[in-house]
């Protein structure tokens, strides 16, 4: 199962994108044609609290939870709530935290979160088109130029600049 | 057209299928994580409605399937406890179109008071009930529902709970259900006048009906079985279908989609021959204790494995008999009110006169949390009024006077208003102060209209309940409405003067919720003419 699975946690504070960011991961995935569950709480968690929601995709999904201690991934947009998340990493899975856009300048600090996500997409076989749609679908059009300029600087900040690894 | 795949959640699969089946009417109350369902109900061109309160919600939908509707009733798990009591009778009285209500769980109480585990209404009402374990289910299972509902003129639980509704799979939408007949009303005085002569013989009817879905359930109903293997045998229900099959690949597991009547004779040969038989569920031991009482010997789950959510790996540990203490959850940042969020002055003011604050559900729970610590009760929607007159009317004196229920404007408008009926029958000797915080929305769960707003579910203007108007209709002659962020200082002053006065007081603290402040501007623009 965990062989044909890759698992994604989007973690940080209630207003920072975690939703957003984990909407767009599973949008994408799914517009690959991957199985895709994606899980999250919303709630009391939206008034500032921490927030973690869960993406995974693959063959086929079974529940739509990152077992503890299992993500490949764990993309975390606010500084203070690595250490809080750390344990739900595998051993030898990717941290993806603000750290790794360090000296990239973004237009806008909301775009933080898709930023990351160019980061993180550059280590997925998901198609740079299916990552584009998913943006595009989840964001209102104001914001799309933005948005694929953050991705962008993401992926180059990742050395994935142009879509080639 | 509507595409092969979707990506859903499962409260937009829910509305998805009941907009699918033509359903007439949906109707709810806000409740996380029921919400959605009614939102994207409407967003897809369905006719949805807030109630103010669960038991009016069920109420209009019992109408709307006796006048041979299909209806679709939303609500969170306590929201069953406001409307059992229609439920319960409308058990009886049964439908002539479709009526399904869904009861959307919580356990581990991501957003909620208590986690109750609503398949016990199943049983205590006679309403069949059905459990989806994705968005697929959750599809499938409300067009099942509307035909269970059609087939035995029955109302029907669709039992979600928070990973269910809030959890995106995917999701392939089947072919309609065939429409239903135009709405239309046929007399039918003994099957839906419930005086005692009446409601005998439908009690009778009633158990008939189940026992015939229950064979049904026994020979075609839903059902998925996985895996092969006779060492581990495991029944689950919900969600917890998709973390057993991937805590224990080797197990075959059996999922009842409908646990009430349970499939009893189909568990009993699917479990038949196995070395290991375990059931796998959330919250209650529902199910173990069904199968007990059908003399299945089942494995249930250890006691602790009651409280909060499964995962993958929780049931690893129930599979493993493992019942060490659990690792504590990281210490995750607390939600906190709103930076400038209005509801912060009255709490400041509340803590500095150490008033014993009668609370409620909404946003303003928070009042809990530091930097405030100003709430001391917390029951359930409405209970701030009730609670504050019952600890008036016993308290000494001197803590009495220092008593304040502090309740939100759609809570006030769910289950507010008989407590202030209350006050008016039932007056304490030294008065009492009810605060009414009202931020112009339902804002805890997502800024949804209320009647106090005079804006439907969809934004658009209709009938508008003043509260002020309200109040003193009832004859409570002190009620003032102030914005208490304009002038902290003179609105804790003005506290301060209420509880002094020994009498009935109303305070309605009015000033729009900061997140949804400019969305109600534009509202009201397209309110004007």
């Amino acid at each position: 199962m965990s062989r044909s699975v890759t698992n994604i946690v989007v973690a940080g504070l209630g207003g920072q994108g975690v939703l957003k960011a984990s909407d767009i991961a599973a949008e994408a995935a799914f517009r690959s044609g991957r199985d895709v569950k994606k899980s999250e709480l919303h709630g009391m968690s939206q008034r500032g609290g921490s927030v973690t929601s869960d993406v995974r995709y693959g063959a086929e999904v079974l529940s739509p939870m990152v077992p503890a201690g299992e993500a490949d991934f764990l993309v975390v947009l606010d500084a203070d709530q690595v250490e809080i998340n750390l344990p739900l990493l595998r051993p030898g899975g990717m941290l993806i935290d603000p750290a790794r856009l360090e000296g990239v300048r973004l237009a806008s600090r909301k775009s933080l979160n898709v930023a990351l996500l160019g980061v993180l997409s550059v280590s997925l076989d998901l198609p740079e088109t299916a990552w584009r749609e998913a943006i595009a679908t989840h964001l209102p059009e104001r914001l799309h130029a933005a948005n694929f300029a953050a991705f962008e600087a993401g992926r180059a900040a990742a050395g994935g600049h142009g879509g080639s690894r | 057209m509507v595409p092969q795949r979707q990506l859903l959640s499962g409260d937009e699969a829910v509305a998805l299928a009941a907009f699918d089946a033509g359903v007439r009417l949906g109707a709810g109350y806000p409740g996380t994580p029921s919400t959605e369902i009614l939102e994207y109900f409407a967003q897809l061109g369905g006719r949805a409605q807030w109630s103010p309160n669960e038991k009016v919600a069920l109420e209009v939908g019992i109408g709307a399937a006796f006048a041979r509707a299909r209806a679709l009733v939303t609500m969170k798990h306590v929201g069953l406890n406001v409307a059992a009591d229609p439920l319960f009778t409308a058990a009886y009285t049964g439908v002539s179109g479709a009526l399904v209500i869904v009861s959307a769980d919580d356990p581990g109480m991501a957003s909620s008071q208590n986690e109750q585990d609503n398949r016990r209404f199943a049983a205590a009402a006679g309403v069949p009930m059905l459990e989806p374990a994705d968005s697929q289910d959750a599809y499938d299972y409300t067009l099942l529902a509307i035909e269970v509902s059609e087939r035995w003129s029955i109302p029907v639980l669709l039992r979600m709970t928070t990973r269910v509704c809030h959890s995106k799979t995917v999701v392939r939408p089947r072919a309609a259900l065939p429409a239903p007949p135009e709405p239309d009303f046929v007399r039918d005085i003994r099957g839906r006048v419930m005086i005692p002569s009446n409601a005998r013989p439908a009690h009778r009817r009633l158990r008939a009906k189940l026992a015939a879905i229950a064979r049904w359930n026994e020979a075609e109903g839903p059902r998925r079985v996985t895996g092969q293997g006779r060492r581990l045998r495991i029944v689950a229900s919900g969600v917890a279908f998709a973390h057993a099959r991937e805590a224990a690949p080797e197990a075959a597991v059996f999922q009842p989609g409908m646990t009430y009547p349970l499939p009893v004779e189909a568990i009993r040969g699917f479990l038949d021959g196995a070395a290991r038989r375990v059931v796998i569920e959330e919250g209650d031991p529902c199910l173990a204790e069904a199968l007990r009482a059908e003399g299945i010997a089942v494995e249930a789950k250890p006691e602790m494995y009651r409280f909060g959510e499964l995962d993958v790996a929780r049931i690893r540990r129930i599979l493993a008999g493992d019942t060490e203490p659990e690792p504590a959850p990281a210490p995750a940042t607390p939600p906190r009110l709103c930076p400038g969020c209005p509801h912060r002055a009255v709490f400041e003011a509340l803590r500095d006169l150490d008033c014993i604050v009668s609370g409620d559900i909404g946003c303003y729970s928070l009042g809990v949390l530091p930097p405030f610590e100003a709430m001391d009760t917390l029951v359930c929607m409405g209970a701030a009024v009730g609670v504050g007159l019952g600890m008036r009317a016993t308290l000494p004196a001197e803590q009495a006077r220092r008593v304040v229920s502090v309740i939100g404007d759609s809570t006030f408008v769910h289950s507010g208003i008989t407590g202030l009926v209350e006050m008016v029958y039932n007056p304490p000797s030294t008065g009492h102060l009810v605060l009414i915080l009202d931020n112009g929305t339902t804002a805890m769960t997502g800024m949804q209209e209320h009647p106090g707003t005079g804006r439907t579910l969809d934004h658009r203007p209709t009938g508008k309940v003043s509260f002020e108007d309200l109040a003193r209709a009832l004859g409570i002659s002190d009620v003032l409405v102030v914005d208490p962020t304009v002038n902290p200082a003179g609105f804790r002053e003005l506290v301060r003067e209420r509880l002094a006065a020994g009498r009935l007081s109303v305070i309605i603290a009015r000033r729009n919720c900061l997140l949804a402040a400019g969305r109600i501007k534009e509202y009201e623009k397209c309110d004007e003419p």
